[in-house]
């Protein structure tokens, strides 16, 4: 039933040398491994992010990447959610219509206004829809991302130390309802984390990273 | 010769450099994005032929045009040479490499990673353009375009050359003032002229700081 996943990536990123094979029909994969490893880069690879790789990236009969076909998907066709670590919350822009931005969150390019309103709840962030991002503590800005990313209604979430700066009970409360929610939408995550608790509440699966390449754990 | 109106002038180098600066913005912000964001070869010789009118004598810049755009070069049928158009399109010139050089800068600030999130959440260069990049670096933009502004206002050499010193039509402020160093009663007139530039570009160079600051202000993150 589940679609599989398969990375076989290679990419130079300064002095290292980055192989990242993975094949998984896991829902929920994370991802650890010492910083500078190319935990970042993997999602980004997965995201569409990076263009000097070679090798392949597919989901179920997705083709993203094949280099030897020279086949390239931009991220914009991909459907893969990214919230990077700092959030990138659009400054300019109010939390509303920043979860909303996706223009995949509804029809004619709008946010579905009931969606987004239980998204903010769900999020705990209905107080801050009118706010700008710069008045948000760094744990809000997280929820605000990770919102912005599951509206747009992605089939891969790529998620980079989403819950780095939320207090523990909001964390612990956050694990289950983001993973029932993803399997209930057939939303695949790869999870890159430092938090033991976070794989363990989360993931079917863990990989980590060691001198560039991906292993199961 | 007949003698400069003040006033005509005023209004004329006003037309002018707001000419400059809407007409010329697409290509401002164009030339700006591609060498904030291309990659591609000739990018560092595309960034030197813009900076050219900046160092280049303008009365030089004026020459180079009048002999592509004059009745013996090749795009004499556009009838550009002494008309406002010809002084809009030699203060737009020698302006350029200002107005590029903002919008770059303004661009280069903007963190690439915002146009990435707007890509994987669907939108694709052109969207994010529209939607991310220029809305981000507006206000330097903005900036640019008062700068640039500024300068068409001082031009003198390249218009010279280009627009001649047409009452009415080419006389702006700077070959006005040229026009009434030569004549006995001209003084009064100077004074005016003068002090209406100092006027303008202080207003200028003003909302040139206040859109840097907001520039500034728009990428901030308190402590993000």
């Amino acid at each position: 039933m589940a679609e599989l996943l398969k990375v076989d990536a290679r990419m130079r990123r300064g002095a290292l040398e980055l192989h990242l094979a993975l094949e998984t029909e896991a829902p929920i994969v994370s991802i650890i491994g010492p910083s500078g490893a190319g935990k970042s880069t993997c999602l980004r690879i997965l995201a569409g992010l990076e263009r000097e790789v070679e090798g392949e990236v597919q989901l179920g009969e997705t083709r993203w990447l094949s280099s030897a076909e020279r086949l390239f998907v931009p991220p914009w066709e991909r459907r893969v959610g990214w919230v990077p670590q700092d959030s990138l919350l659009f400054p300019h822009r109010s939390v509303r219509s920043n979860l909303g931005w996706s223009r995949r969150s509804g029809p004619g390019g709008r946010a579905d206004p009931d969606e987004l309103l239980e998204m903010a709840r769900w999020l705990g962030l209905e107080a801050l829809l009118d706010r700008r991002p710069r008045h948000l503590s760094g744990g809000e800005r997280q929820r605000v991302a990770l919102g912005r990313a599951l509206l747009s209604h992605p089939r891969l979430l790529c998620l980079d130390e989403p819950f780095a700066a939320l207090d523990p009970e909001l964390r612990a409360r956050l694990r289950p309802e983001l993973r029932a929610r993803c399997l209930e939408r057939g939303c695949r995550i790869v999870l890159v984390t430092h938090d033991r608790a976070d794989i363990a509440a989360l993931a079917d699966e863990g990989w980590q990273i060691r001198r560039g390449r991906l292993q199961r754990h | 010769m007949n003698t400069p109106d003040p006033i005509s002038a005023i209004r004329l180098s006003l037309q002018v450099g707001l000419w400059c600066t809407v007409l010329g913005a697409p290509l401002a912000i164009g030339l700006g994005f591609v060498l904030a964001r291309g990659r591609f070869a000739g990018r560092t010789l595309l960034g030197a032929i813009l900076t050219a009118p900046l160092v280049l004598p303008p009365v030089v810049t004026g020459l180079l045009l009048l002999r592509a755009l004059g009745r013996a070069g090749p795009f004499a049928e556009l009838g550009i040479p002494f008309s406002l158009a010809g002084a809009v399109l030699a203060a737009f010139i020698v302006g350029l490499p200002l107005y590029v050089m903002a919008v770059r800068n303004a661009m280069e600030r903007v963190d690439r990673r915002y146009e990435e999130v707007s890509f994987t959440l669907g939108d694709d260069r052109w969207r994010t353009f529209l939607r991310v990049t220029l809305p981000l670096a507006g206000p330097g933009i903005a900036a640019g375009a008062l700068l640039a502004f500024a300068r068409a206002l001082g031009e003198f050499g390249a218009t010279a050359i280009l627009a001649g010193n047409i009452e009415g039509e080419t006389r702006t402020i700077a070959l006005a003032v040229y026009t009434l160093l030569e004549s006995p009663d001209g003084e009064p007139g100077i004074s005016l002229l003068a002090w209406a530039s100092i006027g303008i570009s202080a207003a200028a160079i003003a909302g040139h700081e206040i859109f840097n600051r907001w520039q500034r202000r728009r990428l901030e993150l308190s402590d993000g």
